[in-house]
């Protein structure tokens, strides 16, 4: 299948990548790693005319630690946050996450900003860095500005972003030293989109959970932070009652569509399921 | 929409070639270049027939545009065969241990395996299927790709031991 017609440019800086867009409005596209944009545009259901790929913006790329928080460029592949060993010790669920997208020729190309910034629910990004409470930093012709992952997505394929504004990084608050983790996805064949998947963060001190952080993943048109599932493991000691609260605050919040994955109330369902795997690994995790 | 020109370096040798910028690597690699090695399966990225090595990264080149590729060095089936035309140790193995039925996959394996081998001159079997994940094959039931993978590694190895 072929695409039709399209100008490239390859901007060199993100505010020569903004001018393009800003010159050309809806008729321009920025590209990443292209494995969603691509497709959709041999479909014809993406027909830019001018194509701006930001592979050659040294500025989108690499991660870089400060004292309390973690910030990964937009053009960061996947598998160069699977190969961080940074990474994997301060935020050992992105490694976890990340190795459960597509496939190894896949995340060579694709990037974490592009995952999380396309807006499709499926993409198992978004739901992880609203439970890590990341920040987007978003900029365009007027100037930079910061959007929480939790207020990022509108709807699927709908978000925050502009027209004319490109994701530039991804700001993560380092998470809590021996903090527990898991990222359960349950999906069809590797390299599928989630039926479902869940993230859960959490933190025990003298066999209570002092904190904890979830999030859901292709269970509505938008990723899910579940605060009440959260809620409902925080000050417990993870007993079975506590446990089954939060599965059941989870099934409550998802709105999932009945598709070739599942009927709706399976995936709702299969959301308690995924929580109660994902609370018993990060527990076993949890320092 | 005009050609632009596209510089690359394949299988060790310099290319110059007009394309529109909306030519997919793979079609430029098969029908620019003449290299039919690389194959189009599902065109969609979830088979792997098309794979190919780029900067020392295998990817699908079904998925990008070959201006994308402007300045690479990519290396496809074609190049994995040493220059006097003798099997590379992967290829002897998928002969050998019968790693493939209708070969339509194989060019992509072969591809892949090449590049997996590079990255992890020692993988469990557990870790070579992991490695292939991204190389649909609809024939073989994949049991014996990866005894040939595993003896290409036990090859490859014995080779670079006795270079030592």
């Amino acid at each position: 299948m072929i695409p039709a017609s399209f100008d490239y440019h390859r901007p060199e800086s993100v505010a020569d990548a903004i001018a393009l867009l800003s010159q050309h409005g809806d008729e321009a596209r920025v590209v990443a790693g292209g494995h969603s944009l691509i497709p959709m545009m041999k479909l014809r259901m993406a027909v830019p005319e001018h194509l701006i790929d930001l592979r050659a913006i040294a500025e989108l790329k690499g991660i870089c630690r400060t004292e309390d928080s973690i910030a990964i460029g937009a053009m960061t592949t996947q598998s160069e946050v699977i190969g961080s060993e940074e990474l994997a010790s301060l935020c050992p669920i992105l490694r976890e996450t990340a190795l459960q997208i597509a496939d190894p020729q896949i995340r060579n190309l694709g990037t974490i900003g592009g995952n999380v910034a396309n807006g499709d629910p499926g993409n198992d990004m978004p739901a992880l860095m609203q439970a890590l409470d990341a920040q987007f930093q978003i900029r365009g012709p007027g100037g930079e500005r910061q959007v929480a992952a939790r207020d990022f997505y509108e709807a699927a394929f709908f978000t925050a972003l502009a027209e004319d504004e490109i994701l530039v990084a991804i700001h993560i608050p380092t998470p809590p030293n021996g903090h527990g983790y898991a990222y359960e996805k349950q999906k069809r064949k590797i390299g599928d989109y989630a039926t479902a998947a869940v993230a859960v963060m959490l933190t025990m001190e003298a066999g209570r959970c002092t904190w904890a952080s979830v999030s859901l993943t292709n269970l509505a048109d938008t990723p899910l932070y579940a605060e009440e599932a959260a809620a409902a493991l925080v000050s417990s000691s993870l007993d079975e009652a506590a446990v089954a609260a939060a599965a059941a605050a989870a099934e409550a919040v998802t709105e999932p569509v009945s598709d070739g994955r599942g009927p709706s109330h399976f995936r709702s369902k299969l959301a308690g399921v995924l929580l109660r795997r994902a609370v018993s690994d990060a527990q076993a995790r949890a320092a | 929409m005009s050609k632009t020109v596209i510089t690359m370096t394949v299988n060790g040798q310099k290319v110059e070639a007009l394309a529109e910028p909306r030519m997919l690597l793979i079609h430029f690699l098969r029908e620019t270049l003449d290299l039919t090695g690389p194959h189009i399966g599902c065109d969609t990225g979830h088979c792997g027939a098309c794979t190919v090595d780029i900067d020392g990264m295998s990817a699908k080149s079904c998925m990008l545009f070959a201006v994308q590729a402007e300045g690479a060095e990519v290396t496809t089936i074609e190049g994995i065969a040493q220059p006097d035309g003798s099997l590379h140790a992967i290829q002897e193995a998928f002969r050998e241990h019968h790693g493939l039925q209708c070969g339509y996959c194989t060019p992509g394996m072969i591809t892949r395996a090449y590049r997996l081998l590079q990255e992890n001159a020692n993988p469990s079997e557990e870790e070579i299927r992991y490695g292939i994940s991204g190389n649909l094959c609809r024939c073989t039931g994949y049991q014996n790709i990866v005894k040939a993978i595993q003896a290409a590694a036990a090859s490859m190895n014995s080779v670079s031991e006795a270079a030592e």
